[in-house]
């Protein structure tokens, strides 16, 4: 038999629909499967007023069930038979007697009969209405007096629940379930009497609605782009819109209109965010690319005038909608005209970064001096003033009237802005790109001065909210501090950059203390501040000028609030972030933190090019050899150095202990010049002639001689081994 | 072709439709408010279980979005037109585009849709769930199920209604600018109603508006509002409540007020309405 379950609604919204249907289905699957009916193939799909899912091949009846209880003995006392009987709802003539090897045992045989399948859904459907979860839920009408009173997205206003032509009667939300469901609002008006659940989509069809979304989608791509075809031009694809237009329309027919090609002047991605965001129109492009004066809207009927009135009317719309967004460029381009960018900068002031981390024109200040040390210290090649000026300028254009009116063009526009009145080309690129990348899959920029301010600009936020004790937690990411770090992860590794994090961290965090003295003082902080900068210009990252920045921190009394751990805790996080990127291409945890647990104070490019040699060494024999005989080594060292190793004979070894020590002699000079020199792999191949070495040593070598000064001299020998695997990587972190 | 309503002709026949299903035709209420929603008839009539169906015109006031009258689409002074029903009847959307119709809206022309549209007051301390509807693209009413106000439950649910006038009136009679609507059919423009209205209120909503006596206002009409919550005068103590929403406006309007403290104002007019609204919901139990 054929089922169909349609439960209509006011409309739903379109980012909802498709999440609904998959609901719906999971849903309906679990309640047969839970009361044993079997069904084929299940669809579940949406419109913008309705919900429906139609099972093919649903048994008419659940398979029958029989379960076998054993009970108490057939001697057992009356009271025991009684509970037997209680539990399993059948009398005593009911139960059979077995023989067992303890005697007579009374067993109870349940029969569960096969219900109907009509019964089982009227029992299926309420409890999924009831309990299905939507994003967001209402109360409505007269029930709603009560405020426990049935939720659903927007009112159900009915249930269609059909077992091929019958159909299956329930109650569900106060609504009883029947045949009659609404078509299209215009062509379709009034109640239709779906006749059977096979003949649903061809009656819905009829009556001008598109049940299936992935053939309004359909429709919706191939119109839109045979329209522009006709009109020479091309449809920008947008696989977005396209179904979020599907699920906006029971019968979608796409028009084409026009716009006055005058708003071309204003810039392409503000007219396609107008476009697409606020109307949800398709951007067309001419044969060179560039955006046309044109667009395509989706209506949900086939209007009696060809859509004239309809074109005419989203025409108007949209002109109007451009006319304010060219006001609001027009405006802000007169006013960098007058005023430079840098006119901008002043209302910066006035908009809250953080309450705690100051305005947008601290966090300005900080990325600037950070920006500008990242070209300094060599680590960007790009002039240190001009990627300053850069990083001045990178957050102007959020107090733009473009901006406030299309947030998501942040960048974008302040580079626009630049390139209007002349600014060096590198700059505004750097002002478009500085937040990039935005998210995993996003362009890395690759400009020098795009990249330093970038670096700079998620650096400060990452020290920022760190150091003042706001990391993430667990699934609260409020700041997005984890798509920061990987785009500091990114933006290293793809450009090479060699920064030392930990020193890059020096100076992070001085610029937030001069944010937070600027806010507690305002005024005469000269000293503090001369101290902590004098401490930046020592210029090294190692632990006692970490502790000293702290110290001269914490003496500050308003900056007591500053987390002892912001070092380490920000640059694990970075690292946990390299790790999480790196997964991709098969490096684990454990070989990053083979590394990294002697390289701290890395520079992420050095860590990777190291990792990336040690992988390859674990993955060949000698690798794989050479980590046992290294973990065999540490085992051994381990219980012998609890008590000290004792004081090793002046005598050499002779066979495999004394190969072992030449070995010794050549690799580790080797190896330790190799690292020296970042040839990481060379240093790898120098640790793998070790391994023929050790593995005769243990071979024919016992390190537990009765002799003490022997012993200690092996030991020792060892010591050495593990020690020149050591310089190379914590063999020890390693699994497997 | 017939010809289109007038500004004033399609507010009679809102007001006529309504009427006849059953609303309470009111008259707009007569202190500044920001949006229809803010009348008593909508915001402490939907709390409480008592049945109320209501609709009237508002004069809305918004002095950040003066123009002076340049502005071919915003106004700091314009008219909604608001629809209470409470509880929600069944079938509202059918009953809404009933009222389309009844302005000439051609559905079998134009392409009505619903696109969801949260509606959410922080001011109000209210949220419902709804849409906006488009015809043609454009943004002629917003449609909402109340859920909560003043921080309640709505018990029941009201289903609320508003129309943006001078907008539909501008699509209805295919006018760019809202100061050429006809606004009756005798040759009387909006523009000759409202544009020295707009020139002068802009000029005094960002230039001439005396700040120090608004904050001094502000506090009064804080003042008074609790002061007759105290009283168990909700219906006048909401009054004052709608005047320092308005005030607070005004001097945002003025740019007086820092991003920082916006928020604790906003914040300072629901705690009055809230004030309000529990002293409203206490009395009606």
């Amino acid at each position: 038999m054929k089922f169909l379950l349609e439960l209509l609604s006011e409309e739903i919204p379109a980012r909802m629909q498709a999440a609904a249907a998959e609901q719906l289905r999971t849903r309906f699957v679990d309640a047969l499967k839970a009361a044993g009916l079997a069904h084929g193939a299940v669809t579940a799909d949406a419109t913008p007023r309705r919900l429906w899912l139609i099972a093919d091949d649903v048994a008419a009846a659940s398979e029958g069930s029989a379960e076998e209880v054993k009970g108490p003995a057939a001697t057992a006392p009356a009271q025991a038979i009684e509970g037997f009987l209680k539990k399993t709802g059948l009398t005593r003539a009911q139960l059979e007697e077995r023989e067992t090897p303890k005697g007579v045992v009374l067993f109870a045989v349940i029969r569960r009969e096969g219900r109907p399948a009509a019964d089982i859904l009227a029992e299926a459907i309420p409890q999924i209405v009831r309990e299905f979860a939507w994003p967001k839920s209402m109360r409505w009408g007269v029930a709603s007096q009560s405020t426990a009173s049935p939720r659903w997205v927007r009112p159900l206003t009915g249930i269609v629940a059909l077992l091929d032509g019958d159909v299956v009667a329930c109650e569900a939300h106060g609504i009883t379930s029947g045949r009659d469901t609404r078509g299209h609002r215009i062509h379709a008006p009034g109640v239709l009497g779906i006749i059977s659940a096979a003949t649903y989509l061809e009656q819905l069809r009829s009556a001008r609605v598109l049940a299936s979304s992935a053939e309004r989608r359909q429709i919706i791509a191939t119109r839109a782009a045979e329209l522009a075809a006709e009109a020479g031009l091309s449809l920008i694809p947008d696989d977005g819109l396209v179904a979020e237009n599907a699920g906006l329309t029971e019968w979608p027919v796409p028009l084409l209109g026009r716009f006055d090609p005058a708003f071309l002047s204003v810039p392409r991605e503000v007219i396609v965010l107008t476009m697409r965001t606020n109307q949800k129109y398709f951007a067309l492009a001419d044969q060179n690319g560039v955006l046309a004066p044109a667009f395509i809207c989706v209506a949900n009927l086939e209007a009696n005038d060809g859509g004239a009135a309809i074109r005419a009317g989203n025409e108007r719309v949209l002109s109007a909608r451009l006319s304010d967004a060219r006001f609001f460029w027009e405006q802000d381009v007169a006013f960098v005209k007058a005023h430079g960018l840098e006119g901008f900068l002043p209302k910066l002031n006035d908009i809250v970064f953080h309450e705690k981390l100051g305005t947008l024109a601290d966090k300005v200040e900080r990325v600037a001096a950070l920006a500008k040390w990242m070209c300094e210290s060599g680590a960007v090649p790009a002039d240190p003033a001009q990627a300053e000026a850069a990083a001045r300028l990178a957050k102007a254009d959020l107090v733009s009237a473009t901006v406030g009116e299309f947030p998501e063009l942040q960048g974008q526009i302040g580079c626009y802005l630049a390139l209007a009145i002349g600014t060096d080309p590198a700059i505004a690129d750097a002002l478009r790109d500085h937040y990039k990348p935005a998210g995993q899959g996003d362009d890395v920029p690759t400009a020098p001065m795009s990249v330093a301010v970038a670096l700079a600009d998620k650096l400060d936020t990452l020290v920022g909210f760190f150091a003042l004790g706001m990391p993430p937690t667990g699934s609260k990411d409020p700041f997005a501090l984890r798509r920061c770090a990987l785009g500091l992860v990114a933006l290293i590794l793809s450009n090479e950059i060699r920064l030392n994090l930990l020193l890059a961290g020096n100076h992070a965090l001085v610029a937030v203390a001069g944010s937070l003295m600027r806010r507690h003082y305002r005024h005469d902080l000269r000293d503090a501040n001369n101290r902590l900068l004098s401490l930046l210009k020592l210029d090294r990252s190692d632990l006692d000028i970490q502790t000293q920045i702290l110290m001269a921190l914490q003496e500050a009394p308003f900056t007591g609030s500053i987390n002892d751990d912001v070092y380490l805790s920000v640059l694990d996080f970075i690292v946990d972030r390299f790790a999480f990127q790196q997964r991709e291409s098969g490096i684990t945890w454990d070989l990053i933190n083979a590394v990294f647990s002697i390289d701290a104070g890395p520079d992420l490019v050095r860590l990777l090019t190291r990792v990336k040699a040690l992988q390859a060494f674990v993955e060949t024999a000698d690798g794989t050899n050479l980590l046992a005989g290294y973990k065999r080594a540490a085992n051994i060292l381990k219980a012998a150095e609890k008590d000290g190793i004792g004081q090793p004979a002046v005598s050499t070894g002779d066979g495999a202990e004394a190969a072992l020590a030449a070995a010794l002699d050549v690799a580790l000079p080797t190896a330790t010049a190799a690292v020296a020199e970042e040839r990481f792999t060379d240093a790898m191949a120098a640790l793998a002639t070790l391994r023929a070495p050790v593995d005769a040593f243990f071979e024919s070598v016992m390190v537990n001689d009765p002799d003490p000064g022997i012993r200690a001299r092996r030991l020792a020998l060892l010591a050495r081994f593990r020690d020149a695997v050591h310089g190379v990587a914590d063999f020890s972190k390693i699994e497997g | 072709m017939t010809k289109p309503l007038s500004f004033q002709s399609m507010i009679l026949a809102l007001q006529n439709y309504w009427g006849s299903h059953g609303c309470v035709i009111l008259q707009p209420y007569d202190v500044e408010v920001g949006a229809g929603t803010f009348h008593p008839a909508t915001t402490l009539r939907s709390l409480g279980d008592a049945h109320w169906n209501a609709c009237y015109v508002q004069p809305s006031r918004r002095p950040s979005d003066g123009r002076y009258g340049e502005n071919p689409n915003r106004l700091q002074h314009y008219y909604q037109f608001q629809v209470i029903l409470k509880p929600s009847p069944p079938d509202l959307i059918g009953l809404y585009l009933g009222s389309l119709d009844a302005i000439g809206v051609d559905r079998a022309k134009h392409d009505i849709r619903f696109v969801e549209d949260d509606w959410e007051s922080p001011t109000l301390g209210a949220w419902g769930l709804g849409w906006e509807v488009w015809c043609d693209g454009m943004e002629v009413s917003q449609f909402t199920y109340f859920q909560q106000v003043a921080g309640h439950d709505c018990a029941p649910v009201a289903g609320e209604l508003t129309y943006g006038l001078e907008r539909l009136a501008m699509y209805i009679q295919g006018v760019e600018n809202v100061y050429d609507l006809a606004y009756n059919d005798a040759g009387v423009t909006y523009g000759e109603v409202f544009l020295k209205n707009e020139q002068q209120f802009s000029a005094y909503n960002f230039e001439h508006a005396n700040t120090e006596k608004l904050f001094q206002h502000f506090k009064d009409a804080s003042e008074e509002c609790r002061a007759l919550v105290a009283q168990k005068l909700p219906l006048p103590a909401y009054d004052q409540a709608i005047k320092a929403s308005h005030l607070f406006n005004l001097l945002n309007a003025r740019g007086v007020i820092s991003v920082a403290e916006r928020q604790a104002y906003i914040g300072r007019v629901r705690d009055l309405v809230k004030a309000v609204a529990d002293c409203w919901v206490e009395q009606a139990q």
